[in-house]
């Protein structure tokens, strides 16, 4: 070609640099010296784009004039496989050039832009992206591989050369053979071991019972099942679908077998029979309605494997799947929520187990992957809570939810829409491969030379702007479709085959877009790629024009047909024709044993000699220091909590707005009323006695919402369960004990369950070589109707001379509090004990509140009264003085601060309000303290800080 | 009649919806309209008498920030934006918006001597900033009486440019807003939006469409009002009306 740079076949690569200092290498700089590469003089980062084509120098020129700002960047190119100075010495300090590309086959949504791109200007190019570090320090070999593993590159998803050019496989797909289905050697005469040897090759996660009921299915049609017939049947039978030990048949050690769990939440809601309840423990997300023609859409999910192995990644695709699980419902997401626990950040690098992150790799990696993905779709990211303890550490937990809204016409609601015989099965989004496939077995296998296609590949990669496209669509097209569903776990095997519980399908795969070739039909069926749809059509013309403008690729797959089969063509191949009857209903049901946990129940007169050998202050200070209870503002700012102008209460509220409030309100700019959510969760009560952790995470999520002015009467909860194996007697004893306290104090507070999920097998290998459940994490999110957002309340002080009061009681209740976990004493006492007099303690704050009553208010949790007055000053930038220790509570003086007994508030009340509110409250309130001009806290001991030296311990060392 | 402002959407947008309420609310008619259709038919653009590029990540900020939007900009309807401007229609790009109409040349500095680099602190950053109004020129910001308190969500916010190219805009009035809170990412002369030398196209990275009602300020609880980024939309339609 005249005046190229070569051929087709020649790589281009412009490597873009920038002119200031990249935020990329300090983060580099830090995670390399947390990891104890002190060595580690400086960094530079730059950013690779490879480009596979004949490119002329006005190519080059022309792509460098998009691609490059000259105020900013600067840019070079050069030819793959040119013997660049690939080694630079800077001084005479040896360096060291590390470059990484991502894996064959894993999403890389800049390198598709740019390859739009260059099209757009008549350039024909095949393209990647990748990144350049140039390292400099006194650094061994074995020091630059540590880099590249563990800070660098992720070699889930990359991999990394020293010192030579990376040369990315760029290659016009071919037309490669597709493989077939495979028959699975199943008769009569299959032995159980053989079952077994069967369930571990293929890594299907089946007991033998259910082993043995396929076996027989397939022997009675006298036919062996397919590879494809085998996967779809471990897909719909695996924990995360099927939820086998929320419906196990469990006998508990006293020998009495009880409801099963899932019957035990269910029936707490059907009798509390909330009018506002629309649809609970069915669908993709609860349903509830709070105002006549709108109903909201809740859901929270745990992405915490994924997660694990690619934080940004699995966090990521944690919010683009929860907000399709609303899609799926129908709704359209107006807010997302994020809980998330790691291991501690101060974590000594030695103490990391091989093969794990440190905490604030993952840390940082997950926040960054929520904030990518609710940033980008444009969702605010509203409400939260980040723990932190080792236990966390080898297992991090990610907890992502969403709410959506959808209005219905006059005196109509939401019905849960199904498919009807002979409508089309359409899927909507991008395209499919072999992403979420089996990623934990690839990702243990040995690295050779095709571990990059399928490790790699595995790995599943979110694209927002993507989701963002399907969300219009379907936000405008609610009419064109008759039933919808979102591809989560299991991929089209699980949203197709769900829809077609009823009625049976026919499909045929062979026209689904890939993101390249070689799949095999059970790759296809089961494929986690992210950012698809699936729903049911009468007619697609209306629903195909839409996708047409907004650009979303939509394709037929086939038709519901009321056989009750499912039938599967690949290739003109029939690879599956499962019985719908067996796939959903033919499960043996799981039999299950627990022991039941023997908590400390009793209360002591004895105050343990370390709670009152310490003075008051310390203790506070070293609560307001302590990860769990200081300062979350850096995570905060992350997080878009203003787009759609809806906020009213938001995450961080006060006159600097850095302080932390309990519950978050949003509202549509248009309306008046708004709904409040609040979050419990307390996994060191959980630890020591998961019944009352149950009963406190349940009160302290209404205590968030009613604390901001949401109705106590009018709340939906969501339960999502992190927990140990369950076929552990010990740990199914644990979540038993917490669903029956769960059940019962939602059932104290009429709030029912809306919708939950359970992720189990959170479990860990421990420095004593044996394996360890993670603490019972149980989250509990509420939504609470907010009747006039006007009248909300925060938490930050507002005026001098306003009075301080306590609402609760306050009891010697210290097992699993922050105190006692600073003192190394986590197992000090009782766990505190649900107040049965909270749920109308709760309806009377409400009335307070709506009445304008209470100027600001906040609940109190980790850390005690002591912490919630430290912050509500902290965050006023007001002082308060505490009455005296006689008067400021029935307790010790270090009970009364620091006691994380349930159901109790602070509120800050004009001194005329003190007696309304005393006759309010009869026997459960007490004034405190008062609030002061001059930011000093002085505690009812006379000892005292200023407000600024409190914000200090409480946000850190200056960042 | 309400002007009719174009609101012009890209895979990504997402403010779209803010910015359409707030000019409602301002007196105006949004219509949104994707690049792709406009592309189309580029003469839609003389039917408006307003267009705003609104926040978002267009393209995923694949490349760069506002960068593949531009490359559309310069494209099919680059000569109809540019009729528009010299017509004296008002046209504002907030965020991404900002990020957009500098790499298409339609703000000073032009896609060489002006730039949004990363924030200071390195990474995506959404606070509340308080903004002073300091141009007489800019159209959108001559008239305002008071400051506006909104919100930034943004990760590459830093204006710069060539020393040159901001002594032409301070001897041309035209740094239409500067951050009198603390300057959040480290913007040069604490610059917060610019606009070209007719005055009618603001580009600013701030979020004024999100502090439209009085209930939507982080300090409401604490009895704080006023300072509507309100004000700013009204100032555009004023302009168009008269």
């Amino acid at each position: 070609m005249a005046g190229g740079l070569g051929s087709h076949l020649t790589t281009h690569r412009l490597t873009i640099s920038q002119k200031g200092p990249d935020p990329r290498a300090e983060s580099v700089w830090r995670n390399a010296h947390d990891l104890g590469l002190g060595n580690l003089q400086s960094v530079d980062v730059a950013d690779i784009y490879f480009l596979k084509g004949a490119l002329s120098q006005s190519d080059r020129d022309q792509i460098q004039s998009i691609l490059l700002d000259p105020l900013l960047q600067t840019g070079s190119w050069e030819l793959c496989g040119e013997s660049a100075n690939s080694r630079p010495d800077i001084g005479s300090t040896r360096c060291h050039v590390i470059e990484s590309i991502l894996h064959t086959g894993v999403t890389d949504s800049v390198a598709a832009e740019l390859q739009r791109l260059a099209a757009t200007v008549g350039i024909e190019v095949v393209t990647a992206t990748g990144k350049r570090f140039v390292v400099a320090g006194e650094l061994e070999r074995s020091d630059i591989e540590h880099l590249a593993n563990s800070v660098l590159a992720n070699p889930i998803i990359e991999q990394w050369s020293i010192d030579s050019p990376a040369v990315p496989e760029l290659s016009m797909f071919s037309e490669t053979h597709r493989p077939r289905a495979h028959h699975i050697q199943l008769s009569s005469a299959t032995s159980d071991e053989a079952l077994e040897v069967l369930n571990a090759e293929r890594g299907l996660a089946l007991d033998i019972e259910e082993l043995r009921t396929i076996r027989d299915y397939f022997n009675k049609q006298a036919r062996s099942p397919t590879d494809i017939e085998l996967e779809t049947l471990a897909q719909t039978w695996s924990e995360h679908c099927a939820h086998k030990t929320f419906r196990a048949a469990i006998t508990t050690d006293d020998g009495q077998t009880r409801d099963t769990l899932i019957n035990t939440l269910r029936r707490s809601t059907n009798d509390i029979a909330a009018p506002f309840v629309v649809s609970s423990f069915v669908g993709n997300a609860g349903i509830i309605s709070f105002i006549p023609g709108r109903t909201l859409a809740v859901k929270c999910e745990t992405h915490n494997h994924p997660s694990a192995i690619e934080p940004f990644g699995g966090a990521n695709t944690g919010i683009g799947g929860v907000i399709r699980d609303i899609l799926g419902a129908a709704h359209s997401p107006i807010a997302c929520t994020n809980i998330l626990c790691f291991g501690p950040p101060s974590l000594p690098a030695n103490e990391v187990p091989a093969g794990v992150f440190h905490p604030r790799k993952v840390q940082a990696g997950v926040v960054d992957g929520i904030a990518d993905y609710g940033n980008k779709i444009g969702l605010p990211t509203v409400a939260g809570a980040v723990l932190y303890d080792t236990a966390y550490t080898a297992n991090p937990l990610v907890y992502a939810g969403c709410i959506g809204s959808a209005t219905h016409a006059a005196g109509t609601t939401y019905v849960e829409s199904k498919p009807r015989v002979g409508d089309r099965i359409i899927v909507l989004g991008g395209k499919t491969g072999r992403d979420g496939l089996r990623g934990a077995t690839f990702s243990s296998m040995t690295m050779d030379a095709t571990t990059g296609d399928v490790a790699g590949a595995s790995v599943q990669i979110g694209d927002p702007i993507t989701e963002k496209l399907l969300c219009d669509v379907l936000r405008h097209g609610r009419s064109t479709y008759t039933a919808i569903t979102d591809c989560g776990a299991g991929g089209l095997s699980s949203a197709i085959g769900e829809m077609a519980e009823e009625l049976g399908a026919n499909i045929d795969l062979t026209q689904l877009p890939l993101k390249y070739p070689g799949l095999a039909p059970w790759e296809i069926w089961l494929s986690e790629a992210q950012e698809r749809m699936v729903v049911a059509v009468e007619d697609l013309t209306a629903l195909a024009k839409l996708c047409d403008d907004h650009g979303v690729a939509y394709t037929d797959v086939g038709v519901f047909t009321g056989d009750k089969h499912l039938v599967v063509r690949c290739d003109d191949e029939i690879v599956l024709d499962l019985d719908v009857d067996f796939l959903h209903h033919g499960r043996p049901q799981r039999r299950l044993g627990a022991t039941m946990p023997t908590p400390q129940r009793t209360i002591s007169r004895i105050v343990p000699a370390w709670l009152i050998n310490t003075a008051p202050i310390e203790h506070l200070q070293r609560l307001l220091a302590h990860p769990n209870i200081a300062s979350k503002e850096s995570i905060i700012h992350r997080y878009d909590h203003e787009i759609r102008g809806a906020t009213v209460v938001r995450p961080l509220v006060g006159a600097n707005s850095d302080g932390h409030g309990d519950g978050v309100v949003i509202a549509e700019p248009t309306d008046q009323y708004g709904i409040a959510i609040g979050i419990g969760v307390n996994p060191w009560f959980g630890l020591i006695d998961p019944q009352r952790m149950a009963e406190a995470v349940v009160d302290e999520a209404m205590r968030n919402v009613v604390a901001v002015g949401g109705d106590p009467t009018r709340v939906a909860l969501l339960d999502n369960f992190s927990w140990g194996d369950p076929t552990r007697a010990s740990t199914l004893g644990e979540l038993v004990a917490a669903v029956d306290g769960c059940a019962q104090v939602a059932r104290a507070f009429g709030a029912p369950f809306v919708s939950g999920k359970d992720s189990l097998n959170n479990e860990f290998r421990g420095s004593d070589g044996q394996r360890h459940a993670v603490p019972p994490t149980l989250v509990i999110t509420a939504i609470a109707f907010v009747p006039d957002v006007a009248l909300t309340v925060t938490a930050d002080l507002k005026s001098a001379d306003n009075t301080l009061m306590l609402i609760g009681t306050t009891h010697n209740e210290f097992a699993g509090s922050h105190l006692s976990m600073i003192h190394n004493a986590l197992d000090t006492g009782v766990v505190p004990k649900f107040d049965p007099q909270s749920p109308a303690r709760y309806r009377n704050m409400h009335g307070a509140i709506t009445n304008g009553l209470i100027v600001s208010c906040h609940d109190c949790s980790e850390g005690g009264v002591a912490v919630t007055i430290a912050e509500m000053a902290i965050a006023g930038r007001l002082g308060v003085k505490c009455v005296p220790t006689e008067a400021f509570g029935d307790n010790e003086l270090a009970v009364d601060l620091f006691s994380e007994s349930l159901g109790r508030f602070v509120i800050e009340v004009t001194p005329s309000q003190v007696n309304t509110i005393t006759q309010m409250f009869p026997g459960s309130s007490r004034v405190i303290g008062h609030v002061t001009k001059e930011p000093m806290f002085i505690l009812p001991d006379q000892s005292q800080l200023s407000v600024d030296e409190l914000r200090e311990c409480w946000q850190g060392a200056p960042r | 009649m309400k002007p009719r402002a174009l609101i012009i959407t890209a895979p990504g947008t997402n403010r779209d919806a803010d910015v359409m309420f707030a000019l409602e609310l301002a007196g105006a008619s949004p219509h949104p309209m994707s690049i792709k259709q406009l592309s189309a038919s580029p003469q839609l653009i003389d039917d408006s008498q307003m267009i705003v590029i609104p926040g978002g990540f267009s393209y995923a900020d694949a490349l760069g920030a506002g960068r593949l939007f531009a490359h559309d900009l310069m494209g099919a309807i680059s000569d109809a934006l540019n009729q528009a401007v010299e017509k004296h229609r008002p046209i504002i790009g907030i965020c991404n918006g900002f990020q957009t109409l500098v790499r298409a040349g339609l703000l000073p500095g032009g896609a060489r001597g002006a730039a949004l680099g990363h924030n200071d602190g390195g990474t995506f950053d959404c606070r509340w900033v308080r903004l002073t109004p300091t141009s007489q020129r800019c159209i959108w910001t001559r008239a305002l009486t008071e400051e506006i308190d909104c919100p930034i969500a943004n990760g590459e916010g830093r204006f710069t440019c060539q020393p040159d190219v901001f002594n032409d805009l301070v001897d041309n009035d035209q740094i239409a807003l500067r951050y009198t809170s603390a300057n959040p990412n480290g913007s040069i002369g604490d610059v917060a939006g610019i606009c070209d030398d007719t005055g009618v196209v603001l580009g600013l990275m701030p979020h004024p469409e999100n502090h439209v009602l009085p209930r939507q300020h982080p300090q409401f609880h604490r009895g704080v009002s006023g300072k509507l980024g309100l004000n700013l939309f009204k100032q555009g339609v004023a302009y168009v009306n008269n």
